[in-house]
């Protein structure tokens, strides 16, 4: 069982109390843009096997969305953060790069 | 490769079975092959099969990173069903329930298909409509289903409570020739078959990259060494969009884990499937007597053949309002798979951006019971380069917007 910790509003709980919500940091595109780029994010997802930025919303609690990075392989979480952001914050990157090395923000995108 | 019969069972059996020879070889790669597929899960394996036998191409291997069958094939609750809505998933279902009808005689090797008749249990006025509308569609795609009343239900399964608690059971979709197999024979009949065929299974290989010129596959590379190969086929479920990373492209699809649990064996009590899309539960009782159960996947990516307990919490707690029965079993063992889900519930057979590597996957938790069918559709646009049962399934149908959408359909799709 996934253990997370809200950012909002503090509390540390089971996954029963969130609810997931997909991939987080997707770049929203919509009229005027390519095909490729519209079809990038609607659909095509980077689904790692390995460090994973993701939505969940706090829903039995405050209710607030936030983002978790989580390793897919190990459930391991690296740490959560507020969803008011384009990219996971330096102190989130430096956990991850420190777990493991050699990782790489985005090679799709 | 010596043939099983009655006749083989009793001439070993008059000499201490001391002549019962290996199932498949289990030889080490050559360096080059005409077709390499990866993974041997029961649809690479069918694949490569149908490959040798419907198009003579038999320099093939298929290679597996762990062991055959160790997969999502390995770990399914075996329902086989046709009864979905859209057109394309019904020509390619019900040429996959077709093919089991007759896979024990064509692999001579037991798969154990027995259809015994699927109920999908109808328990919201809104899955009343839903089936009736799929029962209409059935009728005019030749695929034999009926909606029936609760009366029927409970004459089928005798064990079914029909006034639960929070889902009256309304009616349900029949068919009569759905069914189960035995998931392990089927990738061990499928892979005697092509070891038999001269191709090569390689186990205990995983492939680490896929190595291109040109915008054009020429091999793999694998913790055994390079392989060289024409085409290139990717057939494996959980880990699809990692393997297509190798290769260089996405896929829009979502790897999560999936649970199943069985009981301790019981005397028989029910001797068709059924399943309760609304509440996430599906049962069936094995040939030994084990109640089979499988749930509702978890809400987020994994790739770690674990799922989280409370789903099989959720799923044990429907079966008990639908089947009171249930609630003095003790389970035995529990345990997950990772499935490929796509944003229509329907699978992707299709060319990729690279040339001449084709992709089979995003069978989610629905694809034991296309296992021939995906087999004999994928060596059909391998071998041709389209086919009539692929050419809807391409994986560019989501950037035209011509989705398959059976997740209305079924909500999910065992
Ligand atoms: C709990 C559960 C219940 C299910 N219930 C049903 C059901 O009742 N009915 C139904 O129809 N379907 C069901 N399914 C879905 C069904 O199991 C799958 O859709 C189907 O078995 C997929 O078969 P496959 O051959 O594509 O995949 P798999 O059997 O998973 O085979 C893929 C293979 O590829 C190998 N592989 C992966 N990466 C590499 C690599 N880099 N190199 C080499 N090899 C690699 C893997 O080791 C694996 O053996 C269920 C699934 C689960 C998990
Ligand atoms: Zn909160």
């Amino acid at each position: 069982m996934l253990i997370l910790t809200c950012p909002m509003c503090g509390v540390t709980a089971e996954e029963t109390e969130f609810h997931g919500g997909g991939e987080a940091h997707l770049k929203r595109f919509g009229p005027g843009s390519s095909e490729d780029e519209f079809e990038g994010y609607l659909f095509m997802r980077e689904n790692p096997k390995g460090v994973h930025f993701e939505r969940w919303r706090h829903a039995n609690g405050c209710g607030k969305w936030f983002h978790a990075a989580r390793c897919t392989t190990t459930l391991e979480v690296f740490g959560t953060y507020a969803a008011q952001t384009y990219e996971p914050p330096a102190e989130i990157k430096a956990v991850i790069s420190d777990k493991r090395p050699g990782w790489r923000w985005r090679e799709h995108s | 490769m010596k043939r099983y019969s009655a006749f083989a069972v009793a001439r070993e059996a008059a000499r201490f079975h001391t002549g019962w020879e290996r199932a498949w070889r289990n030889p080490a790669p050559k360096s080059r092959y005409d077709v390499i597929i990866i993974g041997a899960g029961g649809h690479g394996l069918a694949t490569a099969y149908y490959l040798g036998k419907n198009f003579g191409i038999k320099n093939v291997a298929i290679i597996e990173k762990g062991w055959l069958g160790g997969g999502n094939t390995g770990r399914n609750t075996t329902i086989i069903r046709s009864n979905y809505l859209q057109d394309p998933s019904a020509a390619l279902y019900e040429k996959s329930r077709s093919l089991f009808e007759t896979m024990s005689q064509d692999l001579n090797y037991n798969v154990m298909f027995s259809p015994r008749g699927v109920i999908m249990l109808a328990q919201t006025q809104h899955e009343v409509r839903g089936y009736q509308r799929t029962a209409h569609a059935n009728a005019l795609q030749g695929v034999k289903t009926e909606f029936i009343n609760p009366q029927r239900v409970k004459e089928l399964v005798p064990i079914i409570n029909l006034d639960g608690p929070r889902y009256p059971v309304l009616g349900g979709l029949w068919q009569a020739r759905g069914g189960s197999a035995r998931h392990d024979a089927v990738a061990w009949g499928y892979a005697r078959a092509c070891s038999d065929m001269g191709m090569d299974v390689i186990q205990q290989c995983e492939v680490t990259a896929v190595r291109r010129d040109g915008g054009k596959v020429v091999g793999v590379s694998t913790t055994k060494g390079d392989i060289d190969c024409d085409k290139l086929g990717i057939v494996v479920a959980g880990n699809s969009g990692h393997v297509a990373g190798m290769a260089g492209f996405r896929l829009p699809i979502e790897s999560v884990a999936l649970q199943a649990l069985v009981s301790e064996p019981i005397k028989p009590c029910m001797d068709v499937v059924v399943m309760a899309n609304t509440v996430h539960g599906y049962m069936s009782q094995s040939d030994k007597g084990e109640m089979v159960i499988g749930g509702g996947t978890d809400g987020y990516n994994n790739y770690t053949q674990r799922g989280s307990f409370h789903h099989i919490e959720e799923t044990v707690r429907a079966l008990v309002e639908t089947f009171p029965m249930v609630s003095r079993l003790k389970m035995l063992r529990q345990w997950g798979g990772i499935v490929d889900i796509t944003g229509d519930r329907s699978p992707i057979l299709s060319k990729t951006p690279v040339e001449n590597v084709f992709i089979n996957c995003g069978w989610g938790t629905g694809g034991f019971k296309a296992t021939p069918g995906s087999g004999w559709a994928m060596a059909e646009l391998m071998a041709k380069g389209h086919g009539p049962l692929t050419d809807a399934f391409g994986m560019e149908r989501f950037r035209e917007g011509r989705f398959i959408d059976e997740s209305v359909a079924a909500g999910v799709a065992h």
